[in-house]
């Protein structure tokens, strides 16, 4: 496995380092890059020229200066790297240290996002194939698709923004508007939750009416100003938690799983009053730190608890613990919500719409994180729709295709339960094509990033390839594109070790 | 996602199979037909994809005949009264005029811009230039992309090699990334040359398709048979081949112009797609995005274009995939399946 897994990386080296080259040549050839200095009127003109000339080697036919520019990377290896300079002579290395952090979270984020929905959304509506919500979500994918992504943002920031910075302001929920939510949060559980006629009904109704008693008390405690979870919410959740996880990962009839899942979900429910109260000046690698001590410890009651079969125990409490640890900090995060919104800097309009951080701010890790959630909300939200549906149509389909095969047959022949069946023999081979088309969607994310960045005026990435660009400069264009390309033979290797991981006659072979 | 819902049995529909009485839907339907009607049938009766269609048509016919067509010097004139390059004086605050109760079209059904030009000539004509670089598009990338599929597929060895390590230098290229920097250099031309060019890099995925239909398909025996009879490798692939792979051929071209279309507004939005004097749909949004406030007409009505050629052409390409694959089976309806179950048994 290791020899392909090499064998894949050196030839996609090779792949990136010719596409580079073409880029290059492409870019140097895309204008003339001294356009305004020769219609410029300046007196030094000729000295003007002559000194760009040889700021950026334009002696130097592009198919040559390639080679200065990647001998400058290739120091890269040894500590020093030079990636050039731009026209305004600052050097690319700096410049592309400052950008490449917010657009590297930006694309990662979604990414990430996108791939978690998408498999749920497909997996379930494969499962629930031609239902009220299959049909739903396949209109919706359709029309994601043919959403141009510049005019989501641009509505995005002027109606998601402002719109709900205004509502902030006085956070009211008018009471027509709770009937509606309910109605509709009981139409969408009634068409995804099996059963017919009378079951639907209470569905229905059970969904409708357990969204108008949130709403209400949310309006009611004054959610919005001052957002929470709460200890009851923590447990509630948990508790739902460790009981969903199990039914999924092992199936509820596991009970050493169950058992240990609810005692991960009680460490967690008592871990609440000190994680929420100690942790003010937690640093960065501190929080890592907990989350990765969580999953161990509740490793570990897995393995004491599962008795004779401890692997799928373990693995069900640890779960549980990394759904403990997220909701924990999400409720610590949610508590400096209110200090946030309403300090200096912020004033009130915590949704932000330019910039992908506020500038010059102090706090906490908790404000910092909250200040990184209300500027990626927006771009995040436009970046995954356009591959939220692609993945929801391919895992769907991929799936569909995997549950008519002889092999589910056969499982189900064999008395296997549904869940064993779709968990482990379907799922388990519906991922591999989706892998593949991860991999290969992720240029698209980063070709999305580069137009999302511009509407809400981020100075990242997408601005550097940009300015090169308008400049006929490559060095700046190719150092986003170096970046983005190692980004998508990382994400490529990540597929390869998910394919061996899935498919044994890669892994054997 | 708490739990895993068990199927839900449809009556005589297993998960995992195909019931006698499904086969006998699907067979009865078929009897007597070629491929093509085949395909012609199943793609009617899709109704998303139809309905797509007509719309598509209305979109094309309104866009070409209300402001007519230009080519360089060349033009011709449509019913439209107002042309999307000539402002003329501001009615009602630039305000669209279209009304639904009492119903009227007005002036200017979709409002003016700040100086006067009438947004529904504009959006027409830009409507007209991304139709037609949709079409450009996806013929270039169609034909170059089934060319070097089916070569590297037929071929293999080192044929196979060379082309396909080619597709992937070009595929590692973000599709924006590629586009823009030619967009740079060849968007002056003209929306049509912007079209040749960007059908040139967009070809990738299909070529990777075609291949992949090649590399199993001439494995099969009606290949071998020709081969036998003394065919020539040319028409091996054109005659014997290629119309055997023309689904997946139809399908994703379809879906590369839905994809194409929203590049070219993608570019044109960030300013290296088609460029002044003329227009396109992006070029509209990019240039009043921050009036959104002020004028949200000019902003609103291109956009829905956008949205509905695309939407219309993912439709369209849905029905044809639908058409084209034998495994994709509609769902009968319980009644058409009892009746269906009824007769098997019967006649069992």
């Amino acid at each position: 496995m290791a020899t392909f897994i090499v064998r894949r990386l050196i030839a996609s080296i090779f792949i990136f380092l010719a596409a580079t080259y073409l880029m290059y040549i492409l870019t140097a050839l895309s204008g003339d890059p001294l356009e305004d200095l020769r219609t410029s009127t300046a007196p030094n003109k000729q000295q003007l020229i002559e000194a760009r000339t040889a700021l950026l080697h334009l002696d130097v036919p592009p198919y040559l200066r390639y080679f200065i520019w990647i001998a400058g990377v290739g120091k890269c290896f040894i500590g020093q790297c030079d990636l050039g300079v731009t026209v305004q002579n600052q050097p690319v290395t700096v410049l592309l240290a400052q950008a490449a952090g917010s657009t590297l979270q930006l694309v990662t984020i979604a990414s990430v996002i996108a791939i978690i929905l998408g498999l749920v959304v497909g997996i379930t509506t494969a499962l629930r194939q031609y239902s009220g919500y299959d049909y739903g979500v396949t209109f919706l994918s359709f029309l994601f698709f043919s959403l141009p992504i510049f005019w989501v943002a641009v509505l995005l920031k002027q109606f998601v923004a402002i719109g709900f910075n205004d509502f902030l302001s006085d956070p009211q929920i008018a009471p027509w508007i709770i009937p509606i939510l309910a109605v509709i949060s009981g139409l969408i559980w009634m068409s995804i939750l099996p059963g017919k006629g009378r079951r639907k009904l209470i569905t229905f109704a059970a969904a409708a009416l357990a969204s108008a008693a949130v709403i209400i008390y949310m309006d009611l405690s004054d959610w919005f100003s001052y957002p929470h979870i709460g200890i009851v919410g923590v447990a509630l959740t948990l508790v739902g938690a460790a009981f969903g996880v199990t039914t999924i990962s092992t199936g509820l009839k596991n009970r050493r799983a169950l058992y240990a899942s609810l005692v991960v979900a009680g460490i967690g429910v008592a871990a609440w009053y000190p994680f929420i109260y100690f942790t003010t000046g937690l640093p960065f690698w501190g929080w890592i730190g907990i989350g990765v001590a969580t999953v161990l410890v509740a490793l570990a009651v897995g393995w004491f608890m599962g008795g004779d079969d401890r692997r799928p125990v373990a693995r069900t409490a640890a779960i549980v613990g990394f759904v403990a640890f997220s909701v924990l900090s999400l409720d610590r995060f949610m508590q400096v919500w209110d200090d946030y919104a309403n300090s200096g800097r912020i004033k009130g309009r915590p949704i932000a719409t330019i910039g992908s951080g506020t500038p010059g701010l102090e706090g906490s890790l908790w404000v910092h994180g909250v200040d990184l959630f209300t500027h990626l909300l927006l771009p995040t939200l436009a970046l995954i729709l356009i591959s939220f549906a692609t993945y929801t149509r391919y895992s769907r389909a991929s799936l569909l295709e995997v549950m008519n095969q002889d092999y589910i047959r056969t499982a189900r022949a064999k008395g296997l339960t549904e869940r064993t069946v779709v968990v482990r023999h379907a799922f388990r081979n519906a991922l591999i094509p989706i892998a593949t088309i991860v991999a290969f969607d992720i240029g698209g994310i980063i070709g999305g990033a580069v137009i999302t960045e511009r509407v809400f005026g981020w100075t990242g990435m997408g601005a550097l390839f940009q300015n090169g660009l308008d400049h006929v400069d490559p060095n700046p264009v190719m150092a986003f594109f170096l970046v983005t390309g190692s980004l998508a033979i990382l994400f490529n290797l990540i597929a390869d070790l998910v394919y061996a991981g899935l498919d044994p006659r890669i892994r054997v072979s | 996602m708490s739990t895993i819902p068990p199927p839900v049995e449809q009556p005589g529909h297993h998960e995992g199979g195909v019931t006698d009485a499904e086969n006998s839907i699907e067979l009865k339907e078929i009897a007597g037909l070629s491929q093509g009607q085949i395909v012609r049938k199943r793609f009617f009766r899709h109704r998303g994809a139809l309905i797509s269609m007509v719309v598509l048509a209305f979109i094309i016919v309104l866009a070409f005949t209300s402001v007519g067509v230009a080519f360089g010097n060349w033009k011709s004139g449509g019913w439209w009264p107002y042309t999307w390059n000539i402002a003329v004086a501001i009615e009602n605050g630039g305000r669209p005029t279209l009304s639904l109760f009492p119903f009227a079209i007005g002036n200017h059904p979709f409002g003016q811009d700040e100086i006067g030009r009438d947004i529904f000539a504009v959006v027409m004509r830009g409507t007209q230039q991304s139709l037609m670089i949709m079409v450009i598009v996806g013929a270039i990338a169609t034909f170059i992309g089934t060319v070097i599929g089916a070569i590297s597929g037929y071929y293999r060895g080192w044929t196979d090699s060379v082309l396909m390590r080619f597709t992937d230098i070009i595929i590692t290229i973000p599709v924006i990334v590629i586009g823009a920097v030619l967009g740079r250099r060849f968007g002056i031309s003209g929306a049509p040359v912007l079209a040749i060019i960007l059908g040139l890099v967009l070809w990738t995925g299909l070529a990777r398709l075609v291949r992949g239909e090649f590399l199993s398909l001439r494995e099969r025996e009606f290949v071998d048979a020709a081969r036998v009879a003394g065919a020539r490798d040319r028409r091996i692939i054109f005659r014997h081949i290629l119309p055997n792979a023309i689904g997946v051929i139809i399908v994703n071209s379809t879906l590369l112009m839905a994809a194409a279309i929203l590049i070219e507004t993608g570019l044109s939005f960030l300013g290296y797609g088609v460029q002044a004097p003329d227009t396109s749909l992006g070029k509209i949004i990019s240039e009043n995005q921050v009036a959104f406030s002020t004028r949200p007409w000019l902003f609103w009505w291109p956009g829905l274009f956008i949205i509905a050629i695309a939407l219309c052409i993912n439709f369209i390409g849905d029905g044809l995939r639908d058409a084209f694959d034998p495994r994709q089976r509609r769902m009968p309806t319980d009644k058409a399946l009892s009746r269906a179950t009824f007769v098997t048994e019967k006649s069992a």
